[in-house]
């Protein structure tokens, strides 16, 4: 009945004031103001009943007990954390003393009032979206609303998922039902069901039916309870499972550098990690020259650090490697000096301490799959990222000239070089690519950990360890390797802890080099023979 | 063994290697003078040592150690672990179990039994690795056995599968990253982070005492000789010559019918115990011990200690870790911005230019200005390198 009340004064105020939308509510706020707490409550279910796209923010604003008004025109301010701003204008104004503004008070039966309007409003909003977040706060409150307004939202209510969480209010209110045979019904609403809040009624509905001990009331409960705790470990193993693809992306994309100048070209570079942070240094660079383009600095990024971590790529290629070839220990120790030096360089020229690099907008934000289970939007671009630049690179090695030659240089070099390949510009070149993938990661990885002169460090050792376990000189074992590494240590970090976690996968993959010295994707033949 | 080779070995040892021979006189008389100038001259004395030099020196003394390890592994066989800071630290953190059952009710928590930080983690009694420690032979048993035991195991896994080269790089690296992972986590009962700390004495001895870190200082260069007779013993014996020639070509030692991943294991195990002992002789001289040693970094840089010093010389890792060493502390109390610019310039140009290290930079010069023709022939089978496009 009260519902058809509002409907009608909806309709009725909205034929009567189009032009002047703000008249009524802003008569029946000048009455507040003067108002004692009987004569509020005789306005708040006026209030409910006036059609205005700003009686909902005005009841809220009551409700939270911020609103306010100022003494001498009797203005409607908000009073929010840091300023004060009118209402029905918006504009912020600057308060000579606290006493200037006198605040419009609330009760407890005023609030139940209120927030029963303010659900009421939400849930026959226009707005699907408002809906539906109406009806998850009121499996908070179910109380809010009335059980006849209830069904009639339920049976007004047109989108499927707005109805089922309308469908579990009603479940909830019907566990405080008088009779068994609703409460039950009310169980088998819940059942199921992915809300916390929903468990947590749930639990107390348990807790009650212990108390008076209706056996048959807390065998439905524990069944549905036990059906939402197997729904939910469920859902936080296909989490682990999210988190361990984009942990597999992070270790893919740091060791694909790897696996082209390690993998490819037999050349243990200790500077890899080094060249990660310097593609992350690019970034924060290219966010300090644009800074009012935040969104699209990653996208300048991404080349710029190919073309810097591949440019010291070739030089380092250039300048010490390439004396090196056939000694891949002594190598090792040069390219380690190399790092020293880099990371003391970005240290002198950026300070020791982390930059911040900024994430644009469009990283952030979740997806929500259910109520118990959101996945952050980073962490599914890394995963798309990476297999985008694998997907680039495969593609490099298998379509293009360069791409060619260096296959060539890799299996015979003399064949190569009297074929007419200068093969000494190839490994620059292999060697460049190598690097420069390492800085396109670091771009990835300035969004996901600190930048610091020591990040290079933290990827040498995971990156090794990928790519001697997918198989060297192999760029599907890399992306098994880092994919299945990344899973396996999300998966055991539950009940080992991460660090536990990390231990593990450690030592199986010494075990599993034992097992299989040339890793998971072993080349064959006489290519085996090298490195 | 010993006893099919009387006579040899001592000619072998001694005679035949003038280099280590005055180098083995140096470190033993600076193992004494430096002791006596501490202890006798007065402070303010010129001829007086102070207590933070002779402790300074003894952790060269201790490194070089270390690195003759290294040196005995990779110069001679051609095992290059990136963990051997691994077994180091496994050695200090016996000798640090044992100073730290040493300081009894003197802790903090004057608890007789636990370590301060097991107190501080509501622990109840001691772990069983403990136990034992309280005695001084058990701790240096441990100090060998831990090590050794360690070598032993992920070196029959790793030989017999033949991983070798690179690959056995990067899995030492593993193995001493997940050490350290593990030693920083308080469960394990090694203090976590902080590690071990504290020490007040060694066999009844304070630590703080003069004359302690004298005695420290002297044992620390007999083990260094000791260490390098030893290591000079295995390299010059038949068993060293079969070494060297598993360096130089594995499947070929292999193939002539040398059980190859024996010889390996041997050494490894040899070399591993003899980092156990440097780094419990160094743990009551710096006076703490904690998981930054397991770091992969410390490892590495045992490496350039002895490619500075002359891989495949034993004498040169020695004058290398003191090199590098000394060096490292002068330059990172002079121009610490600097330091790592020349660690990592020192590595490349040593790689680049010196593939035998300063050792062998006379025989490089003299090849270069004083033979005519010929050149890059020096000769020398322990460090037979393709030569550098120098």
């Amino acid at each position: 009945m009260l519902f058809a009340f509002v409907l009608y004064t909806v309709v009725a105020g909205a034929e009567a004031s189009p032009t002047k939308p703000n008249t009524a509510l802003h008569a029946i706020a000048q009455e507040l103001i003067d108002a004692g707490y009987r004569e509020k409550q005789a306005l708040t279910e006026r209030l409910t009943t006036i059609d205005d796209p700003k009686t909902l923010e005005f009841m809220q604003v009551m409700v939270e007990g911020d609103l306010y008004y100022r003494k001498d025109d009797r203005v409607v301010v908000i009073k929010g954390d840091n300023a004060v701003t009118t209402f029905f204008s918006g504009e912020e104004i600057t308060l000579e003393s606290k006493r200037d503004i006198k605040k419009i008070s609330v009760n407890n039966k005023l609030r139940v009032l209120l927030r029963g309007g303010i659900a009421r409003l939400q849930i026959f909003s226009d707005d699907p979206e408002m809906r539906m977040q109406a009806a998850v706060n009121l499996l908070k409150s179910a109380e809010d609303l009335d059980q006849a307004t209830l069904d009639e939202a339920l049976s007004n209510e047109e989108k499927p998922d707005v109805r089922d969480v309308l469908s579990l209010v009603k479940g909830i209110r019907l566990l405080e039902a008088d009779t068994e045979k609703e409460r039950l019904e009310g169980v088998s609403y819940l059942s199921g069901s992915l809300y916390p809040d929903v468990r947590g009624a749930l639990a107390n509905y348990r807790r009650a039916a212990e108390a008076d001990s209706r056996t048959e009331e807390i065998q439905a409960a524990d069944e549905a309870l036990k059906k939402i705790e197997s729904l939910l470990s469920l859902n936080s193993v296909a989490e682990n499972l999210y988190f361990g693809l984009a942990l597999g992306a992070v270790l893919l994309l740091a060791a694909i550098g790897l696996a082209i100048t390690f993998g490819v070209m037999g050349v243990i570079n200790m500077a890899h990690g080094e060249m990660i942070m310097l593609g992350a240094y690019t970034t924060y660079v290219v966010q300090q020259l644009m800074p009012d383009h935040i969104g699209m600095s990653l996208a300048v990024a991404v080349p710029a650090a190919f073309l810097v971590s591949g440019f010291v790529g070739v030089l380092i290629e250039r300048g010490v490697i390439r004396h090196l070839y056939g000694r891949p220990l002594e190598t090792l120790l040069a390219t380690f000096g190399i790092s020293l030096v880099l990371q003391q360089a970005v240290r002198s020229v950026f300070s020791p301490l982390n930059r911040e690099v900024a994430t644009p907008d469009w990283m952030a934000g979740t997806f929500m799959i259910n109520p118990a289970l959101e996945l952050t939007f980073n962490r599914l671009y890394i995963i798309i990222f990476s297999l985008l630049v694998l997907a680039l690179l495969a593609l490099i090695l298998k379509r293009t000239l360069f791409g060619l030659q260096m296959r060539a240089v890799t299996m015979n070099r003399p064949m190569a070089s009297s074929m007419g390949i200068r093969t000494g510009w190839v490994d620059a070149l292999t060697f460049g690519l190598g690097s420069g993938i390492a800085g396109i990661a670091g771009v990835a990885l300035s969004q996901l950990t600190n930048v610091g002169p020591n990040m290079g460090q933290a990827y040498i050792i995971d990156s090794f360890m990928v790519v001697v376990f997918g198989g060297v000189g192999n760029l599907w074992g890399t992306l098994v390797g880092a994919m299945s590494l990344g899973v396996v240590n999300k998966l055991l970090e539950p009940w080992a802890g991460a660090v536990v976690a990390k231990i593990l996968v450690l030592i199986f993959i010494i075990l599993f080099i034992q097992k299989r010295p040339r890793g998971l994707f072993a080349l064959k033949g006489r290519a085996a023979d090298m490195g | 063994m010993k006893q099919e080779i009387k006579g040899g070995p001592l000619t072998r040892l001694i005679m035949n290697d003038v280099a280590g021979r005055r180098m083995m006189m140096i470190i033993l008389a600076i193992a004494i003078i430096v002791p006596f100038c501490n202890l006798v001259f007065p402070e303010g004395s010129a001829l007086h040592v102070s207590t933070y030099t002779m402790t300074l020196l003894g952790k060269y003394l201790c490194y070089a150690l270390l690195a003759v390890s290294v040196d005995l592994i990779w110069g001679y066989c051609g095992i290059l672990s990136l963990g051997h800071g691994a077994f180091f630290a496994l050695g200090g953190y016996a000798m640090g179990m044992y100073l730290m059952r040493q300081i009894g009710d003197r802790g903090v928590y004057a608890n007789p039994d636990l370590p301060d930080f097991m107190v501080f983690l509501n622990w109840t009694e001691l772990p069983w690795y403990w136990f034992g420690f309280d005695q001084f032979w058990f701790a240096m048993v441990m100090v060998l056995a831990v090590p050794g035991i360690l070598a032993f195991v992920f070196g029959a896994l790793a030989f017999r599968s033949r991983v070798t080269g690179v690959y056995l790089s990067i899995i030492t690296q593993a193995l001493t990253y997940a050490l350290m992972l593990a030693f920083f986590r308080n469960d394990m009962g090694f203090g976590g982070n902080n590690g071990l700390t504290d020490f007040k004495d060694i066999l009844g001895f304070d630590l703080q005492a003069d004359s302690t870190r004298a005695a420290l200082f002297f044992a620390s260069g007999i083990a260094l000789i000791l260490g390098y007779l030893i290591s000079r013993f295995i390299v010059t014996s038949k068993l060293g010559r079969v070494l060297v020639a598993i360096r130089d070509s594995e499947s070929r030692a292999r193939f002539l019918g040398y059980r190859v991943e024996w010889y390996k294991l041997f050494v490894f195990v040899v070399s591993a115990m003899l980092a156990g002992v440097a780094g419990a002789l160094y743990v009551p001289q710096v006076g703490i011990i904690n998981p930054g040693e397991f770091a992969p970094i410390n490892s590495i840089e045992m490496i350039i200690w002895v490619a500075v010093g002359g891989r495949g010389t034993l004498f040169g890792a020695v004058i290398g870790a003191i090199l590098v060493n000394y060096a490292k502390t002068y330059f990172t109390g002079a121009f610490a911005e600097l330091w790592l610019f020349m660690l990592g310039g020192l590595f490349v140009l040593t790689t680049l230019y010196l593939p035998k290290g300063v050792v062998g930079l006379w025989a490089q010069i003299k090849d270069k200005f004083f033979s005519s023709g010929g050149g890059g022939q020096s000769g020398n089978p322990a460090t037979d390198n393709a030569e550098g496009k120098v």
